[in-house]
């Protein structure tokens, strides 16, 4: 294989219903670095059926070209449809890098196209680089539930390839004025080549306030919280600081919040400007979602818990008397009491 | 029905301890499990087939030891057993590990379903199982909550992180299961002795005469683990006094202030 006909940097902008994930962005900002570190493009690739929100999203991340695959077959998302045309796509194009996020359907695909291309795919990165005498990327995640992270090398095929954790990066700034090439391919699937057919959806239950994954401030609650009731003051926190609700796995276990609000390896990955772990012991999976907050704070019970080896201010008491002092010390800040 | 489930036998890495001096995973004495995931993958094959009828196949690649999952498979009620086990596939990626248990599966089917976990705890990827499908050409939908058969169809339902998606698919398919699909069942006494009696066979690279060997072990994979390291924690952690409650809200309200953090 010679490995330089193959250029540039793609990203899968995930969309759903037409509407792309921050992830894409978030992953145009990692491809822009790729890209000018190996002197290659940074691309978009977004294939759909309403396609305009996310041409119109890459442009203003900064894709340097967008590859746009458009058809009715591509409304929802099938290993098939979608696998048909970015295969297509890279057969013409031989991209040198791919990165797409690591949901569900990014996953997916994922490996759908790493089979057929015979390539490398490395899960759920956390930080990417280039080694420069090489052009390799270095895809960096966690294994062992976050107890260990591997550096990982696909050196000897092209593309290479990874999905990265939603949320392990920020979305770059927007760019005024940038001028990305459009390139539409016709590329259709036919039907009967589609195996999967979406018949219905059902929509998770609205999330009232701020997204998990956008909010600036998370107070996040564990089984220290003791029952479901006990949230409310959370959210009441939350709310005063202008942010969201999260959990540790023990809380979604024990139904007390629903599973969207799950912080960790197996839930969301944040970076909250302020991180407030309350009752949350800091097992290695739930570290896993939430370590590269900008400021965490950790209150709990039991001084020798874990939780304070990641926490930059540490309270050892009571959440239940800790909280509530919170609140009231908020209130009191923003006049709303005295 | 027949039904193929894999499964993998992973360290439990709740328990998994790290080496303060050396920074390295403490890997004696933590237990060896079924990956979590695969069994509510089997407890949905028992289920189908409990509804449908058939029979149920549980296959694992990994060393001799791994038999101890697949009896503990059995005595869940899996119907039969085979460790996949050969120098050969050692160092296996997702890339070589999927396409040698697709071999495996084209070997001892065909199956109507092929059941897998969403990931596995330790290699923590998921892309074995949707993997499998694809060397196989075959349908597949990962992340399943529930799957209801009718005769060479299946109605899915599938999580994704906007809801969940009711999919439609014609048989053979892969689907891969969450902690979200059912409660696996414990295993009963009987079933336990019975499974300690069971012939599980082993099937090498001799069994496989198909097999395109470029492709399996660390030869046969594309991606290569380069180094590996602890995450660092800080260390750095200002502890607050906690006298009163109210007193210790505003040292740290005061403490954020000054940082301009809030
Ligand atoms: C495959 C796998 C994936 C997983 N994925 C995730 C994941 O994504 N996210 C996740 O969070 N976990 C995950 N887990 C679970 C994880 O291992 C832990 O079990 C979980 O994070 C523990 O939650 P916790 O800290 O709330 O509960 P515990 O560990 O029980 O901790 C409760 C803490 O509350 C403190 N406490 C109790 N009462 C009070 C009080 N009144 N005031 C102050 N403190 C108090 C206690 O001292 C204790 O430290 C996963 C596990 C596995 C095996
Ligand atoms: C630190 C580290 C990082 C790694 N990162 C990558 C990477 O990014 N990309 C990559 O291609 N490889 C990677 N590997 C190699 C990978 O772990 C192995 O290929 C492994 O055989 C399967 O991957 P997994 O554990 O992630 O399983 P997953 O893909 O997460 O497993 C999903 C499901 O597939 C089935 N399954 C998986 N393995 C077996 C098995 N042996 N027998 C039966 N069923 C099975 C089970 O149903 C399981 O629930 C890594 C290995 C290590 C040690």
């Amino acid at each position: 294989m010679d490995l330089k006909q193959y250029q540039d940097v793609w990203v899968f902008i995930d969309c759903f219903q037409g509407h792309p994930k921050d992830v894409g962005y978030e992953l145009l900002g990692q491809g822009r670095l790729l890209a000018e570190a190996l002197k290659q493009k940074c691309c978009a690739v977004i294939i759909g059926e309403n396609v305009d929100e996310a041409i119109k999203g890459a442009t203003e991340y900064g894709a340097d070209i967008i590859y746009v695959v458009r058809g009715e077959e591509y409304a929802n998302y099938s290993a098939d449809a979608y696998g048909h045309a970015f295969l297509e796509l890279c057969e013409k194009y031989h991209p040198n890098t791919i990165l797409i996020g690591a949901t569900a359907n990014g996953r997916d695909l994922g490996s759908k196209l790493a089979i057929r291309l015979k390539t490398g795919l490395t899960a759920d990165c956390t930080a990417l680089s280039v080694e420069e005498d090489t052009g390799n990327v270095v895809w960096e995640r966690p294994a062992f539930g976050g107890n260990l992270y591997a550096r990982i090398l696909c050196s000897e095929t092209r593309p290479q390839m990874g999905t990265v954790r939603p949320g392990a990066f920020k979305k770059p700034q927007k760019c005024q004025n940038k001028l990305s090439v459009m390139i539409r391919e016709d590329i259709r699937t036919k039907q009967e080549d589609i195996l999967t057919k979406v018949i219905d959806f059902i929509k998770a239950k609205d999330e009232s306030g701020i997204k998990l994954e956008e909010a600036e401030y998370i107070v996040a609650g564990g089984r220290g919280l003791k029952g479901a009731e006990n949230f409310t003051m959370l959210k009441e926190l939350a709310d005063l600081l202008g942010g969201s609700v999260g959990a540790s796995r023990a809380a979604v276990d024990a139904g007390w919040i629903p599973q969207s609000k799950q912080v960790g390896q197996t839930g969301k990955t944040v970076t909250p400007k302020v991180y407030i772990a309350c009752g949350i012991s800091g097992a290695v999976q739930h570290l896993a979602g939430m370590t590269e907050s900008d400021t965490i704070i950790a209150i709990n019970k039991d001084a020798s818990a874990p939780i304070f080896e990641v926490a930059d201010y540490g309270i050892v008491g009571d959440v239940f008397e800790m909280v509530p002092a919170m609140i009231k010390e908020m209130r009191i800040a923003k006049n709303l009491e005295q | 029905m027949n039904i193929v489930v894999c499964v993998k036998q992973v360290p439990d890495t709740t328990e998994i301890k790290i080496d303060p001096i050396k920074n390295t995973l403490i890997r004696q004495g933590v237990p060896s499990i079924m990956n979590p995931f695969d069994k509510n993958a089997l407890e949905e094959a028992i289920q189908l087939k409990e509804q449908y009828s058939g029979s149920v196949t549980v296959i694992s690649m990994g060393p001799e030891q791994a038999k101890a999952t697949l009896r503990e498979a059995l005595s869940m009620g899996a119907d039969k057993a085979y460790l996949v086990t050969d120098r050969a596939f050692g160092g296996s990626d997702t890339y070589a590990t999927s396409y040698i248990l697709s071999k495996v599966i084209e070997k001892l089917g065909p199956f109507d379903v092929i059941l897998g976990g969403k990931q596995a705890i330790d290699g923590d990827t998921g892309q074995t199982a949707p993997s499998i499908a694809e060397h196989l050409g075959i349908a597949r939908l990962t992340h399943i909550r529930s799957m209801k058969i009718d005769g060479n169809k299946c109605v899915v339902e599938r999580e994704i992180e906007e809801g969940i998606e009711i999919v439609e698919a014609k048989l053979p398919i892969l689907c891969t299961a969450t902690k979200e699909t059912n409660k696996p069942r414990y295993a009963t006494i009987k079933g336990k002795i019975d499974s300690l009696k069971a012939d599980i066979e082993n099937i090498t690279l001799a069994d496989l005469p198909n097999m395109d060997i470029t492709k399996i072990g660390l030869k046969g994979s594309p991606t290569r683990v380069k180094s590996t390291f602890i995450p660092e924690r800080k260390s750095s952690c200002e502890m607050l006094e906690s006298v009163n409650p109210r007193e210790t809200a505003k040292v740290l309200f005061g403490k954020l202030a000054e940082a301009k953090i809030l």
